[in-house]
């Protein structure tokens, strides 16, 4: 009775611990000969750098390209140009965005900082989002299909698997709980801009 | 009979979890952001262009392309010529011979598999902004 009983859990342990490696496994990046998109009988594949050799050194993550790419950047393990152009103004922001939502999800803290480190202004204002703080409407059916915050969150930056990493801020009786760590130069979702 | 059903739950459940394990995996193939760039390559004899947002993104930041050079975000909607490229614009800011390699070096951007068609790859679970 208590064989019986035991042999499939031993079984079912050895399935999660399969599956465990097969996860692991996919932690791997693949070599780009390998990738299904690179022609194999290409010379690139021979000489290209592999992906594994680059990211590897990175802060690491468990999703997208498994790396961290906000903390390797302030971490300095990286050091991407800002501009190639000598006249180019590198512009940066540190205000974080409070946006409430409906429904149970926590709300969305949206920080300018990270964002400004990659990103200039002109890349989301005035098209993907107006200047103004509530005036455009963003809603997760857009961002699934690839557009607002989707058109780099799914593509390039972390993707949409990882929700918390955005809807952060708890919300207590129906008003977001602001942490003491969360930038005062925030306004939430309403209102003109300070 | 009550075993007989437990016992078929538990296979049911086992290969259920087998198979979003392989699902998963067999997902993880391109890196993700890859961009394949194929409106003009195949059109004129050449493997489509394999664009690895990750090795750019750890010398470039994004602002780089998408604000100075003027790269659309968004698979598809530039219209990138190898006169472009040749010229200095889009690609050829850097791809001079004096920052990165120069156009000359043809198979090492054009290094896709034939028949790919434009758009981000290696995404998990949108496609990204694909569409256009």
């Amino acid at each position: 009775m208590t064989r019986g009983r035991l042999r499939p859990r031993v079984v079912f342990a050895f399935v999660l611990a399969l599956c465990w490696a097969i996860q692991s496994m996919a932690g791997e990046w693949m070599p780009l000969a390998r990738d299904g998109i690179h022609d194999p009988k290409s010379r690139a594949v021979k000489i290209l750098q592999q992906p594994q050799e680059a990211l590897s050194r990175l802060t690491p993550d468990n999703a997208g390209n498994q790396v961290r790419w906000v903390q390797a950047l302030d971490k300095t393990e990286i050091r991407p140009r800002e501009k190639l152009f000598a006249k180019t103004e590198v512009r940066k922001l540190d205000r974080d965005i409070i946006l409430d939502v409906k429904g149970g999800m926590p709300a969305v803290r949206f920080p300018h900082r990270q964002h400004t480190e990659w990103l200039d202004c002109v890349n989301c204002h005035d098209g993907v989002f107006k200047m103004q703080t509530g005036a455009t409407k963003i809603t997760m059916f857009n961002i699934l299909q690839g557009e607002q915050c989707g058109i780099c969150h799914g593509a390039v930056a972390f993707p949409l698997t990882e929700c918390m990493r955005c809807h952060s801020i708890a919300k207590g009786d129906k008003q977001p709980v602001i942490p003491p760590d969360v930038n005062m130069q925030m306004h939430r979702s309403r209102g003109p801009a300070p | 009979m009550k075993f007989l059903k437990s016992g078929l739950l538990r296979a049911g459940l086992l290969l259920l979890l087998l198979v979003v394990c392989f699902l998963d995996t067999s997902d993880v193939s391109a890196e993700y952001g890859d961009v394949v760039i194929n409106r003009q390559a195949e059109k004129n004899g050449m493997r489509p262009v394999i664009f690895p947002h990750w090795f750019h993104r750890i010398r470039f930041r994004c602002k780089v392309c998408h604000a100075e050079l003027g790269f659309k975000m968004r698979a598809g909607s530039n219209t990138i010529t190898m006169t472009d490229i040749i010229e200095g614009r889009f690609c050829g800011a850097c791809h001079n011979n004096d920052i990165a390699w120069s156009p000359e070096n043809c198979d090492l951007c054009h290094s896709g598999k034939p028949g790919l068609p434009t758009g981000v790859f290696g995404g998990h679970e949108t496609s990204g902004p694909g569409r256009w």
